[in-house]
């Protein structure tokens, strides 16, 4: 480990990590924002959940560089585009967060449900303001999983090219360089271990009657 | 052979991937399909061995005497914070090029879902359960062989399951650091420009992996105990639930 090395780039590590972060939001992001309707539609209509749940299992055993190198064919991107790496990437958030929510929505009581029906709410706005917010808990829960493996799987892009830190990894490697790698692999985990502490906090705030409750059971 | 415009290449990727695949030079000799797919499954079920030998005793023991069950809990979540590339790499500069830094990335890739399964099975056994086989006279060790361990055996098979298929994903870059195994057609390929041959590798390892899971999927259904089955089909009666996600997405 040549700790000197550090300050002497830390444009570029900066950089590298803007890159990494970029390449593993945008599709926690995008597949929550796809994932939503689509495990409303799950857990609404049973046809639809007997399609989207193990089609969602399939994906998920997809590899990750099988799905980064494959897509550049199916899309007509060039290889060496982030466009494949965050493609892939969405497809595996959407194929974990499907059924987390799914599963979430029907395990809102019914009797809250028929409470919300019977206050005047229209399904559309029940939806919104009474089942979303009481999935949240076991939304943020899939998504913790989503944003570590997200930041975790960026990396494996280096191989074709485009990986965030994980450029640190294959350039360590050829130039016999360790140090490099221990720095990516730490960022890698130091960021992986933020946005879960993050999501973590965000499920606090969005969830207060959780909160109460803890509260008043001391 | 290769052009580099987008367009045709495109259209004809299929065709020009089952032409691949028709090609009898593809399927012989140390670079054919078979022997690195034997090399691939090789590489798998040892890491696979390994890991089972240390983590299923390990989560067993802690979840049977329900101590430091907290490691389990931390264990699983912070190593898939961890880039098995990055791993991977480091390790080939600590132990040298060969198969065991591959190796032992992979244990560490399987070990957090086999004990966290194993864990979670033997812990949540009824304790109800566990009482009527003390009150039987079984030992403490019979308890946990006899009883907690056949219980918690679908949540230790949803736990290979889950390490199985991130080992054979992983596995491939293997090839990177000079090994074999399917990933050399994605590696290869890429270094050589050949997208063709990139696709028939990403086809294989996404074969591999969907029979591989099917497999194991079926090994569930047999080797289950029949009492925790039909507790389970009385449980969730009406509707068989799919079979095919089961134990992916934990």
């Amino acid at each position: 480990m040549i700790w000197s090395w550090i300050p002497g780039n830390a444009d570029r590590i900066l950089a590298l990590t803007v890159e990494h972060l970029r390449l593993a939001l945008i599709p926690v992001v995008v597949g929550l924002v796809l994932s939503v309707p689509l495990g409303w539609l799950a857990n609404r209509y049973p046809l639809a959940r007997a399609v989207l749940v193990p089609a969602a299992g399939v994906l998920y055993t997809i590899p990750s560089l099988t799905l980064f190198v494959v897509l550049p064919g199916i899309l007509g991107t060039r290889i060496l585009s982030e466009i494949n790496i965050i493609v892939a990437l969405t497809i595996y958030t959407v194929a974990l967060l499907v059924r987390t929510i799914a599963d979430a929505l029907a395990a809102v009581p019914g009797l809250v449900v028929a409470a919300a029906t019977a206050m005047g709410y229209r399904p559309a706005r029940r939806f919104l303001d009474v089942e979303l917010p009481l999935a949240i808990p076991v939304l943020i829960a899939g998504l913790r999983v989503a944003t570590v493996s997200s930041i975790s799987l960026v990396s494996v892009g280096a191989l074709i090219g485009v990986g965030g830190l994980g450029e640190f990894f294959t350039e360590g490697f050829q130039l016999q360089f360790p140090t490099e790698i221990i720095v990516g692999v730490a960022l890698t985990v130091l960021l992986a271990l933020a946005g879960d502490a993050v999501l973590l906090v965000i499920g606090r705030i969005l969830t207060p009657w959780n909160r109460q409750r803890a509260g008043g059971a001391r | 052979m290769e052009p580099p415009a987008g367009g045709r290449r495109e259209v004809n990727l299929f065709a020009q991937v089952v032409q691949w695949f028709l090609d009898p030079g593809n399927w012989s000799g140390t670079r054919g399909v078979p022997s690195r797919l034997a090399d691939h499954l090789a590489y798998t079920v040892q890491a696979l061995l390994i890991a089972a030998v240390i983590a299923v005793p390990l989560g067993a023991w802690i979840g049977h005497t329900r101590r430091g069950g907290f490691l389990v809990v931390g264990a699983a979540n912070g190593l898939r914070a961890l880039p098995e590339l990055g791993l991977l790499t480091l390790l080939v500069g600590l132990v040298g090029i060969g198969l065991l830094p591959l190796t032992i990335a992979l244990v560490v890739l399987a070990v957090p879902p086999l004990l966290a399964g194993t864990y979670a099975g033997v812990r949540n056994t009824d304790p109800a359960v566990i009482d009527a086989a003390r009150g039987m006279g079984m030992r403490e060790h019979e308890v946990l062989t006899k009883v907690e361990l056949p219980i918690a055996v679908p949540l230790i098979i949803g736990g290979l399951r889950t390490a199985t298929l991130q080992v054979i994903a992983t596995a491939t870059i293997g090839a990177y650091i000079g090994l074999s195994g399917l990933g050399r057609f994605l590696i290869d390929g890429l270094a050589r420009n050949d997208y063709t041959e990139m696709a028939a590798g990403a086809v294989l390892v996404a074969a591999l992996a969907l029979v591989v899971e099917g497999l194991l999927g079926a090994l569930q259904r047999l080797i289950v105990s029949p009492g925790l089955r039909t507790a389970q089909t009385r449980r969730r009666a009406p509707r068989q639930a799919p079979v095919v996600a089961g134990g992916i997405a934990s």
